[in-house]
């Protein structure tokens, strides 16, 4: 376990750039034409894209297709406790939330992974041994991302060495900005190569990013870099999840496979508490990326308190009543 | 890939709305029998007999312009405005609290999505009144000269592509610039109208003011010819459009016409395609292509062609069409029989002179009138489908190379109500804007609507405009 940078680090010596896939492979030649190729994408019209969710939003979702995207809701959740006070028993009462969200129901579907700080992904490993849900870790001096290269990389390392079998890293939202998309590309690069077998998911923090050209600008470039997952938040920056940028992250993960051939995931996080919301969120995914994209390795959401409403409203349709919150556990 | 999510069926109920298996004439404040023989109206998407309505005569047709002439000179011309803005705000109310009820008889008897009544249709219908309702009383103040009066009795004829939508840009005006009026709504869709006149007792609105007579083309030219009308309004087809023109010339009577389009949507290479292909979509294939401003040419820089077309055939594959009152349908039913076989007969000459038809796999249902979503490739100008107006969910798709292209073939039609530019360039917005003859210029949207807008067309699409403070000069006396 290095929990102990290694001082030479920065120096070594800096490997060829990796190209991205065909048919993008001499975009990130140069700082020139990387930037020319993003800025080239196009446009993203706000008002349009407003309008288009909230055509979407109108989607009415009732008895069969409910109790589907209920369970699918679920399947996809990465339950999170990303606090400064979190223990290991607070990972362990999560975790067995996680394997058995509704203790009254055997029904009731697992959720895909349960999403700590680095140092806990041992606590969530142990607790989650043998039942197929993951263990994501935020790394990459989450949720800022400031810190060096350096000290990132190790986070990275650290996390899977833990036993993290995903890593959720945050890009630099500072080069992004100032528009050195390079630096932004290779850092994502250096991360996906330190996390070795783990998935690693990309948050834009598109909250930072502000614009929604920004967001496919952003999302393009992680996948290239070949992030596995494209993330909106951290949570921890407001607005989070918002349905015009997940529109625009399911449009670039479906243009992205229609290229290249690879499928991207992506993780909407922070700010989806309600069952409405979510299920607003798969009616996303299933007009605009397509129904190949409605399963837990492509889609996840981040969040905490969604689950119980979720678990509340599966307890309605199957009761016909609704319960109260003493009829799912607090976490 | 069949979808793993299959939305469940979500039909909105039809017992909010109870439709009377005959209805009759509405003269005076009163619901009286028509001396014509009745017509039936039916549900496009399953051609069930809704009820059966009553056709006016002549005869009828001068009992409701004589109770129009009454109030007109007894009660609403005397009237004080701003009382004439109270019914207005009254009836505005109504409208949203009947909301849902007019959503339903909408998409009963018109064939439209009930997504499209209840959220465009009907919202909108009440916003005309509301805005006119605010300008009783204001007219004086309208920059239309001094002391704008009323004109007297309007006859109005409108279309059945959205029936309680014209009849709102119609009657609004009308009455807040003090006039009254005797309106024929279209014979495949008068149920909403006729529920309107019973929004309009329970207003309290004087006899007389509101008439509305049902039946065919023969009560229409009944109102149009009358001797006692002072002003006409029609929206319909360009071809019934001219006759009008022809009835009208030489009278006194003052003449607004809103007919047929062929609207060009343009698609710059440096569009937000995303966007544009949903602008696209929605331009043409909303209310089944039933709209006279509908985006039916499509015109896309050739740069940019293969993937525009790529990206609009993947999204038309997601349209879902089917039951009007289910509330995840997208295209509802084609209103008549009649429009259905116009439909097919230009799609089929589209085909035979050379252009590609594509359309998505797609069932349709088995009773009712139907059309799936249609894209034309390979179009030409010089084919029918670029120059004849189908009204239907039929899109034609032509290429430019640069602006002075765009603009030349996007004014190369005998109509002129519409367009739509696409382009992330400010600047190319105002300049394309300023070169299109057409009344209505769409930038990075289509088919958006707004009380305070004036609407109409150019050319073939007619003259006056409706909405907006252009619209009520054309109810005013000495209005400039």
């Amino acid at each position: 376990m290095t929990h102990v940078l290694d001082p030479d680090a920065p120096a070594a010596a800096i490997p060829p750039r990796r190209e991205p896939l065909a048919p993008y492979r001499d975009v990130t030649r140069s700082d020139a034409a990387f930037r020319a190729f993003l800025h080239g994408l196009p446009g993203v019209d706000q008002v349009g894209a407003e309008s288009r969710v909230a055509v979407l939003g109108t989607r009415s979702i009732k008895t069969t297709a409910k109790a589907w995207a209920l369970d699918a809701a679920i399947s996809m959740v990465d339950l999170t406790t990303l606090e400064g006070s979190d223990t290991p028993g607070k990972v362990r009462s999560l975790a067995a939330k996680a394997r058995r969200p509704d203790p009254g129901d055997p029904s009731c579907p697992q959720v895909a992974a349960v999403c700590v700080y680095g140092d806990l992904a041992g606590v969530a490993r142990d607790a989650l041994q043998g039942t197929g849900i993951h263990v994501a870790a935020v790394a990459t001096a989450f949720p800022s991302g400031r810190a060096s290269r350096a000290v990132k990389l190790a986070d990275v390392r650290d996390a899977v060495a833990n036993g993290a079998d995903e890593i959720d890293m945050v890009i630099d939202r500072g080069a992004f900005l100032a528009g050195r998309y390079l630096d932004v590309y290779d850092e994502i690069v250096a991360v996906k190569d330190a996390c070795g077998d783990a998935h690693l998911k990309v948050i834009l923090e598109t909250g930072e990013l502000v614009t929604l050209d920004n967001v496919r600008r952003a999302s393009w470039l992680a996948m290239l870099a070949g992030g596995d997952f494209i993330k909106t938040s951290t949570g921890k920056v407001s607005p989070a999840a918002t349905l015009p940028v997940c529109l625009v992250m399911l449009e670039a993960v479906r243009d992205f496979r229609a290229a290249t051939g690879r499928q991207v995931g992506v993780k909407p996080a922070g700010g989806i508490r309600t069952t409405k919301d979510a299920i607003k969120h798969l009616v996303l995914v299933n007009e605009v990326a397509g129904p190949g994209w409605l399963s837990p390795d492509w889609f996840r959401f981040g969040a905490s308190s969604l689950l119980n409403d979720l678990l509340l409203q599966r307890q309605k349709l199957r009761t016909g009543h609704y319960s109260g919150p003493d009829h799912v556990s607090v976490d | 890939m069949t979808s793993l999510f299959e939305y469940a069926p979500a039909p909105e109920s039809r017992s909010i709305v109870d439709v009377a298996p005959s209805y009759g004439l509405f003269v005076d404040g009163e619901f009286v029998d028509g001396s014509g023989t009745p017509l039936k109206t039916v549900n496009p998407a399953t051609e069930e007999v809704l009820s059966e309505v009553a056709t006016a005569t002549d005869a009828d047709v001068d009992r409701a312009v004589r109770a129009a002439r009454r109030a007109f000179t007894r009660v609403w011309g005397p009237m004080r405005p701003a009382d004439r803005g109270k019914y207005l705000f009254r009836i505005a109310r109504l409208l949203q609290e009947r909301a849902r009820e007019f959503a339903v008889l909408e998409s009963l008897d018109n064939g439209k999505p009930i997504r499209e009544s209840r959220d465009v249709d009907v919202p909108l219908a009440a916003a005309h009144f509301f805005y006119h309702a605010g300008w009783a009383d204001k007219l004086d103040w309208a920059g239309l000269g001094p002391g704008p009066r009323p004109l007297g009795v309007a006859g109005q004829v409108i279309p059945w592509n959205f029936p309680l939508l014209m009849l709102a840009w119609k009657v609004a005006p009308a009455l807040a610039t003090g006039n009254t009026v005797v309106l024929k709504p279209a014979e495949t869709t008068p149920l909403t109208a006729l529920l309107f006149a019973e929004v309009c007792r329970q207003a309290d609105l004087p006899p007389g003011v509101v008439n509305i007579v049902t039946g065919a083309g023969d009560t229409g030219r009944a109102v149009v010819e009358h001797e006692d009308v002072d002003k006409v309004a029609f929206t319909g087809s360009t071809e019934v459009g001219r006759s009008i023109a022809r009835a009208v010339a030489g009278t006194r009577k003052k003449l607004t016409l809103e007919l047929g389009g062929k609207a060009a949507n343009i698609v710059f290479d440096d569009a937000p395609i995303d966007q544009a292909v949903e602008g696209v979509v929605q331009g043409i294939f909303s209310n089944q292509g039933h709209v006279c401003c509908a985006g039916s040419r499509l015109l896309v820089q050739e740069s940019v062609h293969d993937e525009v077309i790529a990206s609009l055939q993947r999204r038309i594959g997601t349209l879902r069409l089917g039951d009007p009152l289910d509330k995840n349908t997208d295209i509802g039913a084609i209103n008549s029989a009649e429009q259905l076989a116009r439909i097919r007969e230009l799609s089929d000459v589209g085909e035979a002179e050379g252009a590609s038809r594509w359309q998505p796999a797609c069932e349709l249902p088995e009773r009712g009138y139907w059309f799936p979503p249609t894209v034309f490739t390979d179009v030409s100008p010089a084919h029918r489908i670029a120059r004849d107006e189908v009204f239907g969910p039929v899109l034609s798709v032509l290429t430019f190379r640069t602006p002075d292209e765009a603009v030349a073939k996007a004014n190369n039609t005998t109509y002129g109500l519409s367009a739509g530019i696409w382009t992330e360039k400010g600047s190319r917005i105002l300049a394309i804007a300023d070169r299109l003859r057409a009344g209505v210029v769409w930038a990075n949207t289509f088919n958006q609507f707004d009380p305070t807008s004036p609407f109409g067309g150019y050319k073939q699409s007619g003259y006056g405009r409706e909405g907006g403070r252009h619209g009520l000069a054309a109810y005013l006396e000495g209005a400039r």
